[in-house]
């Protein structure tokens, strides 16, 4: 358990379970602890001004904090913080793109002047993703405004495109911001990340705290770094128990959702613990802290652990501090799952927390599947479409569209081996099946954007998707219907042109 | 919702809460170090006075007040009121593909209001802004629990407040987009007490008492306490946090 492992352990652990893991895993364990709170990178707490120890980092309080109050705590430079606190925090990066980047620089240039700095030009790192392969005029000048700004603020991190027709020959272009900002080495835990986009929260699986912010307020980041920040409460959940092959951590998210609702977790922070998260891979807990939101929460985390830190080995040479949940932290609520149990779920229309289980809607007629964005449109996505495509030997009965999230995903799908295929990629799998081509890597058709965009659900239609939200209008057209489902469901129900539970295929 | 499946997909639960002793209403999220006490007092000329028919005077943005005390605080809105539901989330206030329009370009900002609540379904049989118009001729939106849930973008209260909204009522907030509605200072987000969408209709005469913090219904004649919008009022009545900086001289004035 990474509340057992982490050097503040938490106060919600099963006493017996832990008993029993301590006597009979002693060993593993403690080796374990010395990799995970010694990791090679991690240099000293950044508050030269402070003369004591920040009780934020060592974990020796006075009074118990989570992991999400520590790490506001170092942000404002604070020894002890409360939820409902309202702080003035220091900004560790601010991410922003081609749909809220230009009104918030120009909100930035209004009110701090024309010839205004942003206040660290390494500190800001600016990701076209949203309206990209389109004709739409505005689009293309919205990614000029970006590109200006850039130029002029000699902006270090702008992943640029200027080649509409193909995308591979701008090697700066990325795609989708969230798993841009993750490959790029920008998520690191105990830090804090702001983003003119509500599924900022993605980055909590790195361990820090990561939130969607406002235009207004990201042009006030632009000029100060700061931004007044009100500490949230958190609401633990506790994932145990094996998690079963047919699952994916959108059937985690999806069952805590419609569990809590869309407004269940409004204004709080969202931990996930537990044996379950702590088998995740770093993209599998972004998943999980993706949809967040979905919740009406202000951010997700994920402990950093030895998963965390091997991703980030390749990828950042930043020093970073990770903070953990004190063991008498106090938490709003706590939920307990045995993952062991659960099935494959879908979100029906119009809502995420809409839950239903995927065989329950067997019998729902579907018109197409989208596989894509930053919930479902990752490397681990794909690969775990293409298991089942290759699992059933079929091809699909429906339209499949596949957009990866960014362009090494896309790079992921024409060279990685799919695992027991014999070698083949997923994108020869993909073609064996009958998708589409895997598109242009850009947050796609997930939420429907310009008329031309690729894969937009321009009529009424019943789509299956890996994405993020299913409200009225989301992909396009104000009477489409959109099942929310794990990449697993969404390959099976593309094989079958109905709402299929993978078990179909995987077993 | 997760209640209207049969069968519990998790059977496996198991729940314990914690209560902590804050309240953390979204009135209380915006605390400003150097707030004074509250400028904003009501006028009680304008107290139940009836409406005038259908021709009941719009506002075109929350700072622009209907009417005025003599310190220059909007006192009380009045208009035609239109309702919507549960979860209105920001793709039905302004559908993404009018996301291309910058709000802090004047000509774009007009256009986005006309858009403002375009996204509804075609259940909402009257729409907010006529087809053709710049403007809503409702200047008060009245809506369900978790209104404006869904996206950060600040295109959703800047639309609506664009198209002349002066003032949400809901029984809650999605966080980002009660916060965008203060940092812009585009609409006011009031929280009523009780569940009014289900007691008001589209068209309805309403009169919003800021001071009061109360909601009359003149068509229906009937009243509600708001809760208070504390804090975050002279915020929005400033015109946003940056012009509340400067008039409260936490930052230089331009």
């Amino acid at each position: 358990m990474a509340a057992s492992i982490a050097p503040t352990s938490t106060s919600f652990i099963n006493k017996k379970e832990l008993d029993l893991s301590a006597f009979s895993l002693s060993r593993p364990l403690s080796l374990q602890r010395c990799k995970r709170t010694i990791p090679k990178k991690i240099c000293s707490v950044m508050a030269p001004q402070q003369s004591e120890r920040s009780p934020a980092t060592t974990g020796s309080v006075k009074t118990a904090m989570t992991m999400t109050e520590k790490i506001l705590a170092r942000a404002s430079e604070k020894t002890q913080l409360s939820p409902g606190d309202n702080v003035w925090v220091n900004v560790d990066v601010l991410m922003t793109h081609d749909v809220c980047g230009p009104g918030s620089i120009g909100i930035f240039k209004k009110e701090f002047g024309q010839n205004a700095k942003v206040w660290d030009r390494e500190k800001v790192v600016i990701i076209p993703d949203h309206y990209i392969f389109t004709s739409d005029e505005r689009a293309n000048r919205n990614v000029d405004i970006l590109r200006d700004f850039c130029t002029e603020q000699n902006i270090k991190y702008f992943y640029d495109i200027k080649d509409l027709s193909n995308f591979k020959v701008n090697p700066d272009y990325k795609g989708v911001c969230h798993i841009a900002l993750a490959q790029e080495g920008h998520c690191r835990p105990g830090e804090v990340l702001l983003g003119t986009d509500s599924h900022t929260c993605t980055a909590g699986a790195f361990g820090q705290f990561a939130t969607g912010i406002g235009n207004t307020d990201a042009g006030f980041v632009l000029g100060t770094g700061k931004l007044l920040l009100k500490v949230p409460p958190t609401l633990r959940f506790v994932m145990d128990g094996e998690m079963p092959d047919y699952l994916l951590a959108k059937d985690l998210i999806l069952q805590i959702i419609g569990e809590i609702s869309v407004a269940g977790a409004t204004y709080k922070a969202m931990e996930f613990v537990g044996t379950t998260v702590e088998s995740l891979s770093m993209e599998e807990r972004m998943t999980l802290c993706n949809m967040v939101v979905e919740a009406g929460g202000k951010n997700g985390v994920v402990p950093a652990d030895s998963t965390t830190y091997k991703y980030l080995e390749d990828k950042t040479s930043t020093p970073y501090v990770p903070v953990y949940s004190d063991e008498k932290a106090r938490f709003l609520s706590e939920y307990r799952f045995d993952i062991s149990k659960l099935e494959p779920l879908v979100a029906k229309p119009h809502s995420p927390d809409n839950r239903a289980l995927a065989r329950e809607c067997k019998d729902v007629k579907i018109d197409r599947v989208y596989i894509g964005s930053c919930t479902g449109g990752k490397t681990e996505d794909f690969l775990a479409a293409a298991k089942v495509f290759l699992a059933s030997g079929k091809k699909v009965k429906v339209p499949t569209f596949l957009v990866p999230a960014t362009q090494k995903v896309w790079m992921d799908l024409y060279s990685l081996p799919v695992p027991g295929s014999g070698g083949k990629t997923c994108s020869q799998i993909f073609e064996e099946a009958g998708c589409d081509t895997p598109a242009s890597p850009s947050c796609g058709a997930c939420l429907g954007g310009p008329k031309d965009t690729y894969a937009r659900m321009n009529v009424p239609q019943v789509c299956v998707s890996t994405t993020n939200r299913n409200f009225p209008g989301r992909m396009g057209h104000k009477e489409g219907q959109i099942y929310l489902a794990s990449p697993y469901t969404a390959a099976a129900s593309a094989l079958t042109g109905y709402v299929t539970d993978p078990r179909e295929f995987l077993h | 919702m997760a209640a209207s499946i049969s069968a519990s997909p998790n059977p496996s639960f198991t729940y314990s809460q914690h209560k902590l002793s804050n309240s953390l209403s979204p009135t209380q999220s915006l605390k400003f170090p150097t707030i004074s006490s509250n400028p904003i007092k009501s006028l009680s000329s304008h107290h139940l006075q009836p409406p005038q028919g259908a021709t009941a005077r719009t506002v075109s943005r929350a700072t622009a007040a209907p009417s005025s005390s003599s310190t220059g605080s909007p006192t009380t809105f009045h208009g035609l009121c239109y309702v919507v539901g549960d979860n209105i989330d920001t793709d039905q206030i302004i559908p993404a593909e009018y996301l291309t329009l910058v709000p802090s370009n004047p000509s774009e900002y007009e256009k986005l209001g006309s858009y403002a609540l375009c996204g509804l379904p075609a259940t909402y049989s009257t729409r907010f802004v006529e087809s053709n118009e710049a403007k809503s001729k409702y200047s008060i939106v009245i809506g369900g629990a978790n209104f404006g849930c869904g996206s950060s973008r600040e295109h959703a209260p800047v639309a609506l407040g664009a198209a002349g909204t002066a003032a949400v009522v809901a029984e809650s907030y999605a966080r980002i987009f009660f916060r965008n509605s203060v940092a812009t200072g585009e609409v006011y987000p009031f929280e009523s007490e009780v569940r009014i969408c289900d007691e008001c209709r589209t068209g309805d005469v309403i009169t919003i008492e800021l001071g009061e913090s109360r909601l009359i219904n003149h068509t229906t004649g009937k009243e509600y306490k708001l809760k208070s919008i504390g804090d975050a009022g002279p915020v929005i009545e400033a015109g946003g946090i940056f012009a509340y900086a400067r008039k409260t001289g936490m930052i230089p004035s331009a």
